[in-house]
């Protein structure tokens, strides 16, 4: 069983130390990036297939040389066999299709898996595609919002409770033939209930507590001519959305004017309080 | 149905000594072996002493079965060994490094959490090769049966498991022996309470003038408690000390007596705390439940396919002053081991109880463990008339004059050093409290030390502990909440007091149409899972899901 988990660096909005250029792109070289909180629960997925039928996980995520540190966490969460990461500069500020062609072609080269494993959404895009899309132009069938998972590896099927529209009331149970991709859910838990199980996450533990220290041993990067890829379809050039403007939420640029008031001055306190007044409401 | 479970040969319950012995022989054994452990790292549940002792006699002591042990996961070897009879302020030592080296290879202090941490790194590396091994956080909650017998052990946090041989090494108040029908928690009289502080020591060597390959155990005995039943203890470690008492639990519920305040009395007398540095800094506290072999040592500790081992079967010698319960916890476990590869080479597995039995027998171990001559004397020297007689006699001058007498000749310390009268020491107040007592009013010698010991209040203490607790799911139940059923757990429980509204168990007064009542009422969160309440009270008892509860970072 080999499973290949899609993965991505996003940044650390926590630190709230997010630098966007001035076009509005995010600069990810000058904020610190951290795995896509939700690609957790797709990594979760593919170690609770490794568990149950053995083989080996990949993990392959797209982005700067600096994404090392996201593919070591990867590996540590999910104690990953190796770690492929797509880089190039001409892949770089793609939108989610062309990483989706990106990734795919990646995929194609390493050899098609028999589970391709994607989170929901990504805590800075927030558009949840790269998973479908990736699936898409891999041409195997796909299952989105999955809880609950299990492979039959003889009869080659994946089965998978799913919530129906993202709804957590509503649920489904469906099946489809292996290679298959399952955009995994937030709600989704891995469970272990046989000692057997247990014991083989206890090896992989160990195992993997070595490889994630000299985790670039197991990395392979790939440019655009790795990949066969033309620049004209992937990076900027290739992305068909057009972001009209991205609001810099977590910080806005600080261009505030300030006046400096003397607490002690009546008038200038008084003109304050009025220019104050309009944003009390109320009163 | 149930072939559904999972299925190993021998599945061993707890990571304690016990469970490491029968894991090391059964995989020795080529036998595929699953151990079962609930705290998430090994030794974070357990507390000893400790001393464990590796015995001539025994068929089998811990570095039979870990060779590594004593230089990477003990603390010192134990070189000096006295008892300090104290009354007041006057104290009359005895050498009983005798007694102590008796039938002794060798016995080196030890801290539990890094002793069983260690354990279990070796115990897993050896059955992982017999497709077994080990896993913490699992808390075994029952026992599978199938048309009435044994075959296997439920769980919280896994599906059922089926084995042809169960080991319940799961400690004092072992769910799967009450499960079985073999021990009950009823009789105050059958258990000790153990109760503990590891003291920072980083000057050992200096203060005690040893090497870092000597240690020393230093035993009280005397008016300490007052006149709870019970001793204390103080030994060396690298570079702390382990200070405690274990007390007759029934004598500590008579007395209505606080498990760590009687700890302070010794912290703070000058016959310990000579050995303390100054500022007192205090690690841990901790407290636990020792059995009394004498009393509950299990005649035939086996059903169907179960066997108990150490402290689940009651396998705990207080050999007079001596606790041996760690040995032979090891000598059962591996004789368990022993007795399932023998019963299998043989083609009868189900035999493998009976053959563990044997083999407690035939190695001299339950001898140890219930010695008779204990019990052919018992019945005379623990009538109430008797102890009454003997005390008297000895408190009168006569038997001051004997004291002196029998000192003189040195007999009095070698009867203290004796094996077999300590083997046969009654339960009463005698030789826990009079005796020394009375030793040291007429032989001792004044003590006294500038130390100040100021040990923390039992509200910091329950604080400095590390928790992953309970909430929402409380392991223990009150079932009776009346001062009369449950009263003597508001003392009794070594983090709850009275008039301290912070520790596990309190007395309320709840006023209802007119009248007050006092009842008792039951906190979870700062237990320490010792096990007193499930004898002194009326719960419903089970130890905590894996994982949860108290942590140990000493033990
Ligand atoms: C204060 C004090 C001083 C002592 N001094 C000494 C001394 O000096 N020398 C000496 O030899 N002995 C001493 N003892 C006694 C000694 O600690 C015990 O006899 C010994 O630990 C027994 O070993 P065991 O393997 O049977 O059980 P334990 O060491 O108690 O091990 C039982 C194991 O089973 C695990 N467990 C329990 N229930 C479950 C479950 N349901 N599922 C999964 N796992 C479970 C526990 O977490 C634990 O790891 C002392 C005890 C105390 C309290
Ligand atoms: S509540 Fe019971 S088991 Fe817990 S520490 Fe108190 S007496 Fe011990």
């Amino acid at each position: 069983m080999h499973s290949i988990v899609l993965t991505k660096g996003v940044p650390d909005f926590r630190e709230g130390q997010v630098s966007f250029d001035e076009d509005g792109h995010l600069e990810r070289g000058k904020t610190p990036t951290v795995m896509n909180p939700n690609d957790e629960h797709a990594l979760q997925a593919a170690l609770q297939t490794k568990v149950r039928h053995g083989g080996r996980v990949s993990v392959m995520s797209m982005g700067p040389p600096g994404y090392g540190d996201v593919l070591q966490e990867a590996m540590e969460s999910v104690y990953a066999d190796d770690l492929y990461l797509l880089s190039d500069r001409e892949l770089a500020a793609a939108d989610t299709w062309a990483t989706a062609i990106a990734l795919s072609t990646g995929i194609e080269k390493l050899g098609l898996p028999d589970l391709v494993f994607a989170g929901f959404k990504t805590a800075d895009g927030e558009t949840g595609h790269t998973g479908p899309q990736t699936c898409w132009a891999l041409d195997i069938p796909m299952i989105t919002h999955v809880t609950e998972l299990s492979v039959d590896s003889d009869e080659r099927r994946v089965r998978a409770r799913r919530l129906v529209e993202g709804d957590v009331a509503e649920v489904e149970t469906v099946e489809a033939p292996l290679p298959a991709c399952i955009v995994v859910d937030p709600e989704f838990e891995s469970d272990y209930r046989t000692a057997g199980e247990q014991l083989a996450l206890k090896d992989l533990r160990e195992t993997t507590a070595e490889r994630a220290v000299e985790y670039d041993q197991h990395l392979t990067t790939w440019d655009h001519s790795d990949l066969n890829l033309d620049p004209d379809y992937i990076g900027l050039d290739g992305s068909p959305t057009i972001v009209s403007s991205v609001d810099p939420i977590p910080k806005p640029p600080a261009e505030r004017e300030a006046t400096m008031v003397d607490p002690g001055d009546e008038e200038a306190m008084g003109e304050l309080f009025d220019e104050m007044a309009a944003f009390s409401g109320g009163a | 149905m149930s072939d559904q479970y999972e299925q190993y040969e021998a599945v061993v319950v707890g990571a304690g000594p016990g469970g490491a012995a029968a894991a090391a022989k059964l995989a020795d054994e080529g036998i595929e072996t699953l151990v079962l452990e609930r705290g998430v790292k090994a030794g974070a549940k357990n507390v000893s002493g400790g001393l464990l002792y590796a015995e001539d006699s025994a068929p089998y002591a811990i570095d039979n079965l870990y060779p590594q042990i004593r230089t990477e996961a003990t603390e010192r070897p134990i070189t000096e060994y006295t008892i300090q009879n104290v009354a007041g302020s006057t104290v009359k030592e005895y050498d009983l490094t005798r007694l102590h080296e008796h039938d002794t290879r060798w016995s080196d202090a030890v801290l539990r959490r890094k002793m069983d941490s260690w354990l279990a790194e070796r115990v897993h590396e050896r059955t992982r090769e017999t497709g077994g091994g080990l896993l913490n956080g699992i808390k075994v909650n029952g026992l599978l049966r199938e048309d009435g017998e044994i075959v296997g052990v439920t769980c919280d946090e896994i599906d059922p498991i089926r084995a042809e041989f169960i080991v319940a090494a799961d400690g004092v108040n072992s769910e799967l022996a009450r499960d079985a029908g073999l021990m009950n928690w009823d009789e105050p009289e059958q258990w000790f309470q153990g109760v503990k502080a590891t003291v920072e020591a980083p000057n050992v060597n200096d203060r005690f003038d040893i090497g870092p390959q000597e240690g020393v155990a230093h035993l009280f005995s005397g008016d300490l408690f007052d006149g709870v039943r019970g001793g204390g203890f103080c030994y060396t470690n690298v570079d702390t000390l382990s200070i405690g008492a274990v007390f007759h639990l029934d004598s500590l519920v008579e007395s209505a007596a606080e498990p760590h305040e009687l700890l302070n009395a010794l912290l703070e007398h000058p016959v310990c705390s000579q050995w303390i540095d100054d500022p007192y800094r205090e690690v841990e506290y901790a407290a636990k439940l020792v059995p009394d072999s004498k009393k509950v040592a299990h005649p035939d500790p086996q059903s169907d396919r179960l066997v108990l081992v150490g402290d689940a079967a009651g396998q705990m010698q207080a050999q007079g002053p001596i606790i041996k319960g760690m040995n032979h916890a090891v000598t059962a476990g591996a004789l368990a081991g022993e007795a399932f590869a023998a019963a299998k080479r043989r083609g009868e597995p189900s035999s493998a109880g009976e053959r563990y039995v044997e083999r407690l027998y035939e190695s001299g171990t339950m001898a140890k463990l219930r010695p008779k001559r204990y019990e052919r004397l018992r019945p005379i020297a623990e009538r109430e008339r008797t102890t009454e007689v003997v005390d008297r006699l000895l408190e009168s001058p006569i038997g001051r004059f004997g004291v002196r007498a029998l000192d003189a000749t040195g007999l009095l310390e070698r009867l203290y050093s004796s094996p077999f009268m300590s083997m046969s020491i009654p339960d009463t107040q005698t030789p826990y409290v009079t005796l020394p007592t009375v030793i040291a009013e007429t032989l001792g010698e004044t003590v006294s030390d500038d130390t100040v010991v100021d040990p923390p209040s039992l509200e910091q203490r329950i604080g400095e502990l590390t928790y992953d607790t309970d909430i929402g799911n409380p392991h223990i139940e009150l079932l009776d909440n009346s001062v009369e059923a449950s009263g003597a757990a508001v003392t009794a429980c070594p983090v709850s007091a009275s008039e301290f509204g912070g520790g596990c168990y309190r007395e309320e007064t709840i006023a209802s149409n007119g009248t007050t009542k006092n009842v008792v009422s039951l906190d979870t969160q700062p237990c320490i899972e010792c096990g007193t309440c499930a004898v002194v009270a009326d719960t419903a008892w089970e130890h905590p899901s894996g994982g949860r509860g108290i942590e140990f970072r000493q033990g």
